[in-house]
């Protein structure tokens, strides 16, 4: 089956690096674009425009996904461009460090970004993607969570918990055209990868950190009509990281 | 609200809404069991929110499980909705 007229592509986290490639991809792609963005309006404006640039409709939307407020977030995004078909949860946070310096307050502040928002906007997307029998989830996992990564046991374990979570979704719902992946980057340069020693590199068999815009072609893929038998799995954009 | 949900009106919408889940119409009646219809529990969980949509009752994945015939969801939301 191919994607409805109008569909909608719901980003999260997508004012910056690797969710605004995303929403530039997905709109080059025919999409419109909800923009979801906590506080960087600037960021999410230049998004916008972006997606304007690639001939795509899009919409700002600001919410905190980590406390449920964000939940309104898919109806906002159906109300101004059109039913959401495509959802991406790529907003994320980092608070590192050794498990035994990892407070309640980072653990939670990571598993509620990072994991249980994920499940919330899927579980509100997934009502009008199973009545419309076409669907595409795509979670941003990391290497981080099928690999070890000390100073990161909070940001493994919603990760791993996302992978997790998308392979066991995708088996509900695959008989309703809806497909639930995972994409899992590895070194890729970022905002939040630019504090990270330029030796982490070495770690990489290709031997140089990744860009946005190649992790958004692993999500534009398998948002696209011909990916409709690709689900439940996570494909790595990692240089050959967890090879 | 919703005093005015009869029996009537939910069969209507719970028998629309199941061929679209391959069920056949003729097959349909207050006695037929879910199991006897091929009615999964995915088919369950989307006929759970049509309902919420036309009567604003919501049902839990428990409901759910309670109900083995169209009678017993017709009964539920009717009762749930007075």
């Amino acid at each position: 089956m191919s994607r409805p007229e109008s569909a909608t592509a719901l980003v999260t986290g997508a004012s910056k690096g690797i969710g605004a490639a995303i929403a530039k991809a997905l709109a080059e792609d025919g999409w419109n674009v909800g923009i979801g963005y906590r506080t960087d309006e600037a960021g999410a404006r230049a998004t916008l425009e972006a997606v304007e640039a690639a001939g795509g409709r899009g919409t700002l939307l600001a919410g905190d996904v980590s406390n449920g407020t964000g939940d309104d977030l898919v109806a906002r995004a159906e109300a101004e461009l059109g039913p959401v078909l495509a959802l991406v949860n790529n907003a994320g946070v980092r608070a590192d460090g050794l498990a035994l310096q990892i407070d309640d307050e980072m653990w939670e502040r990571v598993i509620d970004t990072n994991l249980t928002a994920a499940f919330r906007l899927t579980r509100r997307a997934m009502r009008g993607m199973v009545r419309s029998r076409y669907g595409r989830v795509i979670n941003v996992a990391s290497v981080v969570g099928p690999r070890a990564n000390a100073g990161q046991a909070n940001y493994a374990a919603a990760k791993a918990g996302l992978i997790g979570m998308t392979k066991t979704i995708a088996a509900e719902v695959a008989r309703r055209g809806v497909t639930v992946n995972a994409v899992a980057p590895g070194f890729i340069e970022t905002d939040m990868t630019a504090d990270l020693p330029k030796e982490v590199v070495q770690a990489v068999p290709a031997r140089r950190p990744g860009t946005p815009d190649e992790v958004a072609a692993a999500v534009r893929f398998l948002a696209s009509d011909a990916a409709g038998y690709v689900t439940g799995t996570t494909l790595f954009v990692d240089g050959g990281m967890s090879a | 609200m919703a005093t005015t949900v009869t029996p009537d009106q939910v069969e209507k919408v719970v028998t629309d809404a199941l061929p679209q889940f391959g069920v056949d119409e003729s097959q349909i009646t207050r006695d037929a069991t879910f199991e006897e219809l091929d009615v999964d529990s995915l088919d369950l969980a989307e006929l759970s929110q049509i309902i919420e949509d036309e009567f604003g009752v919501q049902l839990k994945g428990e409901d759910v499980a309670q109900i083995k015939t169209v009678g017993d969801a017709v009964d539920l939301v009717v009762s749930r909705a007075a």
